[in-house]
């Protein structure tokens, strides 16, 4: 499996489970479904990106750096939308979002093959 | 006339020099000595640089073209191999500067510095054996490291007269898991006191008096040291179930502290925010 796969899966799984949180919160209950949607397409865009990164760059330290600040970038979008509606939800949303950015960030690291080249 | 046994000594030493005359080789002096030969510095004239002269019985002369066949970066490069005036054999190769593995472990290298050097030398071993080659006399005393980190396995294919007995394997008929042992012996050898439990185990499974209970090649050990210092498990030990949890955790510390860290997050957010 290449590095973006693994970003891909990882950003999808941690992405799915972070939005699935949200259900403990009953106000976001009713919109759980596009919650789960957004936050797998924002892990699974993190993931790409640092599978990216992790193919051209070999660092578990930087791979981290990458995934928390591209993880806590998007999460930061998503909150802005959210308070465009009237809903401050910033801590709330980029918090978890750095910490699963660092973690997507780490697996694309450790994980998965490095493109084969020849010199 | 008396002769002191000094004098003696001396012109016996002078007697057994060789004659390189006729070859474009100066000799400087003697480097090491063995049941095979010895081992002279010596200068090339020719290129004007430093050589290790092998002088050999002629029956031994195989040994050169031997050699000369396995071209890998842990063996030592032969330059030329001839017959001197006296009938005995030589060749030039490589002078490795640097030390011999006994005296290099003596200076207490790091763990992971002493398997880098014993998987050079089982790289050797392994490219070897891919060309039908075995050592039959492995030991830290035919292991140099050089200046440079490079390693370089010496004294190929030789049957040892006088081997040390510690690295060589009980059973009769040398081949290439008798060489297994001898690294396994190796390995041993070069590991700190006390040895990290599954490095021992490797080591001892290589060991076996059973040569078919030992690695079935090098490359087997190989992957079993690799699973080592990859932090996974290796085969030749059957972990107890804490140092199984104790390795799993050091093997996965930062990404438990990030999940340890997501969840406290989500717990503290959780809690804080319903107050």
């Amino acid at each position: 499996m290449n590095k973006i796969l693994v970003g891909l899966l990882a950003g999808l799984i941690l992405g799915a489970i972070d939005g699935a949180t949200a259900w403990f919160y009953p106000e976001t209950r009713p919109v759980i479904g596009g919650i789960l949607v957004g936050s797998s397409f924002k892990g699974m865009l993190v993931g790409l990106l640092s599978g990216w990164f992790a193919r051209k760059v070999r660092s578990i330290k930087w791979g981290i750096v990458v995934g928390a600040a591209l993880g806590l970038l998007l999460a930061f979008g998503v909150a802005a939308m959210d308070a465009t509606k009237g809903q401050q939800h910033y801590l709330e949303i980029m918090l978890p979002g750095f910490i699963t950015g660092a973690i997507i960030g780490f697996s694309t690291q450790r994980a998965g093959a490095q493109p084969v080249t020849f010199h | 006339m008396d002769l002191s046994d000094s004098v003696l000594d001396h012109l016996r030493l002078v007697a057994a020099l060789p004659d390189l005359s006729g070859t474009r080789y100066e000799l400087e002096c003697e480097i090491g000595r063995g049941g095979m030969g010895v081992v002279y510095r010596a200068r090339d004239r020719q290129l004007d640089r430093r050589v290790a002269l092998k002088v050999l019985d002629s029956a031994l002369a195989g040994e050169a073209p031997l050699i000369a066949r396995l071209e890998h970066p842990a063996i030592v490069p032969i330059y030329e191999a001839g017959t001197l005036p006296d009938g005995r054999a030589f060749y030039a190769m490589k002078l490795v500067a640097g030390a011999r593995l006994d005296r290099y472990v003596a200076e207490s290298p790091s763990l992971g510095e002493r398997l880098r050097v014993v998987r050079r030398v089982a790289e050797a071993l392994a490219f070897a054996h891919s060309r039908g080659t075995i050592h039959r006399d492995l030991k830290p005393r035919n292991v140099m490291v050089g200046e440079f980190g490079e390693v370089y396995v010496m004294d190929w294919g030789v049957e040892a007269v006088a081997g040390t007995p510690a690295f060589r394997a009980p059973e009769p008929g040398l081949d290439e898991r008798s060489d297994i042992y001898a690294l396994g012996a190796l390995l041993e050898f070069v590991l700190p006191a006390p040895p990290p439990p599954a490095l021992g185990a490797i080591a001892r499974k290589a060991m076996r008096r059973d040569r078919a209970a030992r690695y079935p090649d090098v490359a087997a050990l190989l992957a079993d040291l690799q699973r080592f210092q990859e932090g996974l498990a290796v085969e030749a030990w059957r972990e107890p179930p804490l140092d199984k949890l104790r390795r799993f955790w050091s093997r996965n510390a930062l990404l438990l502290w990030l999940l340890t860290a997501y969840a406290a997050v989500k717990f503290l957010l959780f809690f804080g925010g319903r107050r």
